[in-house]
C-alpha cells in the first residue's frame, strides 16, 4: 500500500485543477476495448517479417531469396538493394557546435551489419506465420568481422571500427563548463581528491506494447497512411516525407492509436517505418510489421550506457569545489534519432545537480559499438548525470568523513539563488527550495534515529545490515525554447513548441487537440481538468484529441516530461483566448461592455447582477449561429495557440532509501522509500503520484535488478525477459511521498514536469543505500545492477576489511 | 513469437492420448503450457502436433489418505495450494508453490507438467525428490511408476519415455513426527530457482532424527539430493552445530553451474546457507 500525506492543493477553490480525478482513459485501456497497434485490422491486410543478422559485425556476401519466395503465403521478399531511393535515416539532433560522424540505419542492412539483429531482408506473406516461415527459408551468407560492445574498448588502439567515417569508433567529441586547466588547478589545491570510474550500465525500456507500424498506400490518391507506435506522429511525418522517403508531407498521413507505454524508445524514427510504406506500395496490400518482444530488445533503442572517470575536488568540511567528468557514451551501431543529444546537452549539462559547484569540466566522447542503438530512456541523460553527482557526494562524505546529509546540506543551491547558472551552459534553473524537500525527506524517514540504529548494529555485528541511501537531484523538463535547443544552440534540428487547438462546438461541448501524445501518461484526463477549470464544464463535455497529423496541428509529442509544462501551456493559451472571445460575445449578448463581464461557476455575467448569466454553451450556439455577433467578429469559437516556453522547468526532490542486507548471502531487502518532490503545480495529483511511482520502480530497478549485457562477440547475452530483469510489483518497496510546491515562473499554471522525476531520484538512493550499507567493508563503489551475487562477492572479497571493522 | 505449424488434439481419455502419441512420433503432451507454449514460441521446440491432456477428468482430481496422497498430473499449482488436506501434510508444498513464476504460472502450470519437463531450475523437483514421490505413467505397454530417484537424468531429461504420460504423482505419507521446508533464491529475471533447498525430516519420538530426504534445485544440471547432509543428520539428535556443520558441507561434490547472475561460488554458498535455514526452521532450532 502506498502511503500519500495530505497534498497541498494548487487553489483550494478550483473545481477540476488538483484534483486526485481517476484517469478517464482506464475504463476503455483496461477492459481491452482500447485500439493499440496490433489490435488494427486493414481489409487485405498483409504482414512484413524480417531477416535478421545473427551477427553484430560481418559482411553481408549473398542473399538468397528464392527458396522464401516460393513459399506458401508469400507476397514478396525484398533486400536492402530494392530500397535504395529510401534514404537513410536521419538523425534529427546532432550535438552543437561540434562535429558529428553520422551513421544513420537503412531500412534494410546493405553491404554490412553492424548488430546482432541488423534487419538484411524483409518477406511480406498472408499470414504473420507464413511470413516468419519464409523468413526463415531465406539464406544469407556473412563474414564475420570482429567485434567491439564496451564503451571505453570502442576508442583503444586497435579496435574493431564500424564506420569509414567516424575513426576510432568516435561520434563527437564535446566539452562545457570551466576550462579543463582550470579545474586541474581547482582539484590541485583541494583539501581532499577523490577518483572514481562510475558506470551508468546499459538497460533496455521494456514498455508492455512493442513496437510496429502499419503502412498503408492509395494509389488512388497518391495518398500513404502510416500507423505507429509513436510518440510523436508529427515529427514522424516530417521526417519520413521531407528526409527519408521525399514524398510531399500532404500525401502522408501518421496515426498514433493507444500507445502501451514508450518511456523514450517510441519517439525515435525506425526502419519499419519507411519500410512498411514502401512495401504497401510494392505489394499493393496494407503491410503491418510488429517487434515480437526478442526483436525489440535487440534493435529498438537501449538507454544509459555511459563509463565515466571523474575527478573530485572538496575541502575537509565537504564543500565540493571541483568536479573533473570524463564520460564515453556508447551510442550504438548507428546514430539513432536524437542520441547525440543526450549524453551532451541533457546529460553534461545536467552534472552540477542541485549543488554549488564552481568548477566543473565535462569531456563527452560519444561512441559506435557492435550494439543497439542508444537514446533516450526514462530520464535521457539527468539519470546519468545523478547519479554521478549523487554517487560524487557519497564519496566526498567517505573521503572527509561528513554525513552524507550534511555534504549536500552544505552545497545546495539557496532558495535565493534562483534564477541560477550552474555554468555548465544550461539555462538557468528557475526556482526551487532544495533543502526545503530535502528536509522534509528527512524528517519523514527519521534520519537521525537511523543512523543510530545503524550504528548500533554495527557495533553488535547483526546479520542485517542497515544502509541509508539520500539522492537530491534536479532535473529539466518541459523541452524547450526553440532559440536556446534549435540548430544553433544545441543542435536540436527543430523547434520544440507545442499546439493546441480549443474548439467549443455549437451545442457546447468541446474539442481540445495537442501535439503531444499520451502513452501512459493521463492526458485525457489532465487535459480534460485543465479545459474544464478554465471554461467552467463540467469534464464530461470535453473530449482530448492527439495522436493523428490529419486531425490535429503540428506538435513535437511527449517526452521529456514537456506535455503540460509547454502542451499544457499552449492549451491553457487557447483557453484564454476563447474565453475573452466569449467574454466578448457574452458583453454582447448582455448589453454590457467587456470589461464589466465576469466568469463565475462557469457562467459569463455582468458584475453585480448575477442572475442573468450566459453559460458557455449560449455564448458557443450564438457564435456559431452567428447572426447576432459583435461586428467585425467572425463566427465560432475556435483558438489555436503555438506556444514556445522562454526556458526549461527545473523539478527537484529528494528521496531516500533504507535497505537491509542480508551479510551472509547479499540479499537485499528494501525496508523504506520516501520521496519528497517537486513539480510546481500540480493538476491532478493521483496521475503525478502514479507517474511517481511507475518512475522510481523504473529507478530501482536499474540500481538492483536491471543490465543488459552483451557477450564479446556482440551477442545479447540478456536477449528475453527470462534474463532481463524487470520488476515485477513483489520486487518494490511501498512509497512513501510527499511534496513541496515552488510553482515555476516561466509558466502561468506554474508547472515543471513529472513524468521522469522518479527514475532520475531512485537509482542513485537506492545504489547510495546499498552502498552505505557495505561501508564497514570498505567498499568505495560497486557497479549496478546490485544483484546479490555482486554484493556478496564484494564482502566476501573484503572479509579482512569487514573482520578489522566488527 | 510466433510457433511453426502444428497439429492440435484434444485427448478425451487417457488412452487416447496414448493412441495419439503413438500414430504421431512427432507429437508432444501439452499440459499446463508454461513451459511448453513459451519454448514453442521462441522457435526452440517445433513439434507437430500437441496432444492436450488438459480435460481429461481423472488427471485433475487430488486425493489424500492416510497412507499418502495421489495428486492428478494435470492438477494446477494453486488446485495443490489451494487443498486443505495437501496442506496439512505436506506444508512443503503450498510453500514451494508461493514460490513458482507468478500468479498466472501457479493458475495453469501443472505438477506432471514440472516434473516431465525436469527443467534444472524448477521448484517442484526438488519437493518430490524430498518427499520420496513417484510418479504413476501410462504408455503403450500398461501403467509403471517411476520413483523421484530414478527420474531425473539430466537437463529437460527424465526416464519417462516420449509415448508415456505421467497420470499422478504419488506422495507417501511423511514419518509421523516430522519437519519439512524448502528455501528459495530466485531468479531476479526468470523467477526460478537459482539456488532452491527442500528438505523433510523425521523424527523419533525422542527427537532423534530418523530419516532426512534433501534435495537442491537450481545448482546442479538437475535436481539432486544432497545425500551427505543427509547421513550426517540421520540417527543424530538435531542441534544448531550440527546443523551447520552439515550443510557447510551441501555444495560439496556437486558440479554446480554458474551463469550471468550467478556464479559458481556464489551458489555452492546459497546451496549451504540455504541448507543450513532450511533444516534449522525443519528441525525446530
Ligand atoms: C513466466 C514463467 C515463470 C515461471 N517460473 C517458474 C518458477 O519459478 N519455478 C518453476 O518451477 N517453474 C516456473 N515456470 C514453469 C512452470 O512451472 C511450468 O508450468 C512447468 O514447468 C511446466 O508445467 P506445465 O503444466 O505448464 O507443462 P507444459 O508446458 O504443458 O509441458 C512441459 C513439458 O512436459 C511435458 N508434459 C507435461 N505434462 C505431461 C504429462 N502429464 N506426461 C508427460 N509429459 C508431460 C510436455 O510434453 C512438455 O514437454 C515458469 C513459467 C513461466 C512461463
Amino acid at each position: 500500500m502506498t502511503t500519500t500525506s495530505e497534498l497541498p492543493e494548487t487553489a483550494p477553490e478550483t473545481r477540476y485543477i488538483g484534483k486526485p480525478i481517476k484517469r478517464r482513459e482506464d475504463p476503455r485501456l483496461m477492459t481491452g476495448q482500447g485500439s493499440f497497434l496490433d489490435d488494427i485490422r486493414l481489409p487485405g491486410m498483409s504482414y512484413a517479417e524480417v531477416v535478421r543478422s545473427p551477427y553484430a559485425h560481418a559482411n553481408i556476401k549473398m542473399i538468397d531469396t528464392g527458396a522464401a519466395k516460393s513459399m506458401p503465403g508469400v507476397l514478396g521478399v525484398f533486400t536492402g538493394d530494392d530500397f535504395m531511393d529510401i534514404n537513410p535515416l536521419p538523425c534529427a539532433w546532432q550535438a552543437g557546435k561540434v562535429t558529428n560522424n553520422v551513421n544513420t540505419p537503412r531500412v534494410l542492412a546493405v553491404d554490412k551489419v553492424c548488430q546482432v539483429g541488423d534487419p538484411v531482408a524483409v518477406v511480406v506473406a498472408e499470414t504473420p506465420y507464413q511470413a516468419r516461415d519464409a523468413a526463415a527459408a531465406v539464406d544469407v551468407d556473412y563474414e564475420e568481422l570482429p567485434a567491439v560492445t564496451d564503451a571505453k574498448a570502442t576508442t583503444a588502439d586497435g579496435a574493431p571500427q564500424l564506420h569509414e567515417n567516424a575513426p576510432n569508433n568516435i561520434v563527437l567529441t564535446w566539452e562545457c563548463g570551466t576550462d579543463a586547466d582550470s579545474v586541474d588547478a581547482a582539484l590541485k589545491a583541494a583539501d581532499v581528491h577523490v577518483t572514481e570510474e562510475i558506470r551508468n550500465q546499459r538497460l533496455i525500456p521494456t514498455a508492455i506494447e512493442t513496437r510496429g507500424s502499419i503502412g498503408r498506400y492509395d494509389p488512388g490518391t497518391d495518398e500513404y497512411t502510416l500507423w505507429e507506435t509513436s510518440q510523436c506522429p508529427h515529427v514522424h511525418r516530417l521526417l519520413l516525407a521531407a528526409f527519408v522517403m521525399n514524398i510531399p508531407e500532404h500525401k502522408l498521413r501518421v496515426i498514433a492509436p493507444d500507445i502501451g507505454g514508450g518511456f523514450g524508445q517510441k519517439i525515435f524514427l525506425y526502419w519499419d517505418m519507411p519500410l512498411v510504406l514502401a512495401l504497401a506500395k510494392k505489394v499493393g496490400r496494407p503491410v503491418k510489421y510488429v517487434e515480437d518482444r526478442s526483436s525489440n530488445y535487440l534493435t529498438a533503442t537501449h538507454g544509459r550506457d555511459h563509463v565515466t572517470d571523474v575527478e573530485i575536488g572538496a575541502t575537509n568540511d565537504g564543500h565540493i569545489t571541483a568536479l573533473k567528468v570524463k564520460t564515453w557514451a556508447n551510442l550504438g551501431a548507428y546514430l539513432s534519432t536524437i542520441a547525440p543529444g543526450i549524453p551532451t546537452t541533457l546529460y553534461g549539462r545536467m552534472v552540477a545537480g542541485c549543488y554549488k559547484i564552481p568548477n566543473i569540466h565535462v569531456d563527452v566522447v560519444a561512441t559506435y559499438s557492435n550494439t543497439a542503438m542508444v537514446d533516450a530512456y526514462r530520464g535521457a541523460g539527468r539519470p546519468e548525470a545523478a547519479y554521478l553527482v549523487e554517487r560524487v557526494c557519497d564519496l566526498v562524505a567517505h573521503a572527509t568523513g561528513v554525513d552524507p546529509a550534511e555534504v549536500r546540506r552544505r552545497n545546495f543551491i539557496q532558495p535565493e539563488d534562483f534564477p541560477y547558472d550552474t555554468g555548465v551552459g544550461m539555462l538557468p534553473y528557475d526556482s526551487g527550495n532544495y533543502e526545503q524537500a530535502f528536509d522534509r525527506a528527512l524528517e519523514q524517514v527519521g534520519y537521525k534515529e537511523l543512523r543510530a540504529e545503524q550504528q548500533r548494529r554495527r557495533r553488535n555485528s547483526d546479520p542485517k545490515l542497515l544502509g541509508i541511501g539520500l539522492s537530491s537531484y534536479v532535473e529539466v523538463c518541459g523541452v524547450a525554447p526553440s532559440k536556446w535547443i534549435g540548430l544553433p544552440g544545441e543542435g536540436w534540428g527543430a523547434g520544440l513548441w507545442e499546439s493546441a487547438n480549443v474548439r467549443v462546438h455549437l451545442t457546447g461541448k468541446i474539442v481540445a487537440t495537442t501535439g503531444s501524445l499520451p502513452h501512459g501518461q493521463g492526458h485525457e484526463t489532465s487535459f480534460s481538468q485543465l479545459v474544464a477549470e478554465e471554461l467552467g464544464v463540467p469534464i464530461e463535455d470535453v473530449e482530448i484529441q492527439h495522436g493523428d497529423t490529419a486531425g490535429t496541428p503540428f506538435g513535437f509529442g511527449t517526452y521529456g516530461s514537456r506535455s503540460l509544462a509547454v502542451g499544457g501551456i499552449a492549451m491553457y493559451k487557447s483557453l484564454q483566448k476563447v474565453k475573452e472571445k466569449a467574454r466578448r460575445i457574452a458583453a454582447h449578448m448582455l448589453e454590457a461592455s467587456p470589461e464589466d463581464i465576469v466568469w463565475e461557476n462557469g457562467k459569463a455575467h455582468v458584475k453585480g447582477s448575477p442572475e442573468q448569466a450566459k453559460t458557455l454553451g449560449e455564448i458557443a450556439l450564438q457564435a456559431s449561429v452567428a447572426y447576432d455577433l459583435p461586428d467585425g467578429m467572425e463566427p465560432y469559437l475556435d483558438e489555436t495557440t503555438y506556444y514556445d516556453p522562454p526556458n526549461c522547468t527545473f523539478p527537484f526532490g529528494t528521496h531516500v532509501c533504507v535497505v537491509e542486507i542480508d551479510r551472509e548471502t547479499g540479499e537485499i531487502a528494501l525496508r523504506r522509500y520516501v520521496a519528497v518532490d517537486d513539480v510546481g503545480n500540480v493538476v491532478n495529483p493521483l496521475i503525478v503520484d502514479g507517474q511517481l511511482h511507475g518512475g522510481i520502480a523504473q529507478g530501482l530497478s536499474q540500481a538492483l535488478y536491471e543490465g543488459a549485457v552483451y557477450a564479446e562477440n556482440g551477442e545479447l547475452l540478456t536477449g528475453t525477459m527470462n534474463d532481463y530483469a524487470m520488476p515485477r510489483a513483489s520486487m518494490v518497496p511501498t512509497y512513501e511521498l510527499d511534496r513541496t510546491v515552488t510553482p515555476s515562473p516561466t509558466n502561468p499554471m506554474g508547472v515543471k514536469g513529472a513524468g521522469e522525476a522518479g527514475t532520475i531520484a531512485a537509482t542513485p538512493a537506492v545504489a547510495n543505500a546499498v552502498l552505505d550499507a557495505l561501508r564497514p567493508f570498505g567498499i568505495e563503489n560497486l557497479d549496478m545492477p546490485l544483484t546479490p551475487p555482486k554484493v556478496w562477492a564484494a564482502m566476501h572479497h573484503a572479509a579482512g576489511a569487514a573482520q578489522a571493522a566488527d | 513469437m510466433f510457433p511453426t505449424e502444428f497439429a492440435y488434439h484434444r485427448a478425451t481419455s487417457v488412452q487416447d492420448a496414448i493412441a495419439f502419441l503413438g500414430a504421431n512420433p512427432d507429437a508432444k503432451v501439452l499440459a499446463g503450457g508454461h513451459s511448453l507454449i513459451p519454448a514453442m514460441k521462441l522457435r526452440l521446440a517445433a513439434p507437430g502436433a500437441l496432444v492436450d491432456i488438459g480435460r481429461i477428468e481423472s488427471l485433475h482430481a487430488i486425493d489424500v489418505r492416510p497412507d499418502g496422497a495421489k495428486i492428478g498430473a494435470m492438477a494446477t499449482y494453486n488446485d495443490i495450494r489451494d487443498n486443505a488436506g495437501i496442506a496439512r501434510i505436506y506444508p512443503i508444498l503450498p510453500e514451494a508453490i508461493a514460490e513458482i513464476g507468478d500468479a498466472q504460472v501457479r493458475e495453469r502450470g501443472t505438477f506432471g507438467g514440472s516434473l516431465a519437463h525436469a527443467d534444472p531450475a524448477a521448484d517442484l523437483t526438488a519437493v518430490f525428490l524430498a518427499l520420496n514421490g513417484e510418479i504413476a505413467v501410462t504408455g503403450p505397454n500398461g501403467d509403471r511408476t517411476i520413483k523421484a530417484d530414478d527420474l531425473f537424468v539430466d537437463l529437460w531429461t527424465t526416464t519417462l519415455e516420449t509415448d508415456e504420460i505421467i497420470t499422478s504423482v504419488i506422495l507417501p505419507a511423511p514419518p509421523a513426527s516430522n519437519g519439512m521446508g524448502y528455501e528459495k533464491h530466485a531468479h531476479p529475471a526468470s523467477g526460478y530457482a537459482v539456488v532452491g533447498i527442500a528438505a523433510v525430516l523425521g523424527f523419533s519420538a525422542d527427537k532423534t532424527c530418523e530419516s532426512a530426504r534433501i534435495a537442491v534445485t537450481g545448482a546442479t544440471s538437475k535436481a539432486t539430493r544432497l545425500t551427505g547432509v543427509e547421513q550426517a543428520l540421520t540417527g543424530q539428535k538435531l542441534t544448531a552445530e550440527l546443523v551447520s556443520s552439515a550443510a557447510g558441507q551441501a555444495s560439496d561434490g556437486l558440479d554446480i553451474n554458474g551463469d550471468l547472475y550467478a556464479s559458481e561460488e556464489y551458489r555452492a554458498h546459497l546451496v549451504n546457507v540455504l541448507t543450513r535455514r532450511v533444516l534449522t526452521s525443519a528441525a525446530g532450532l
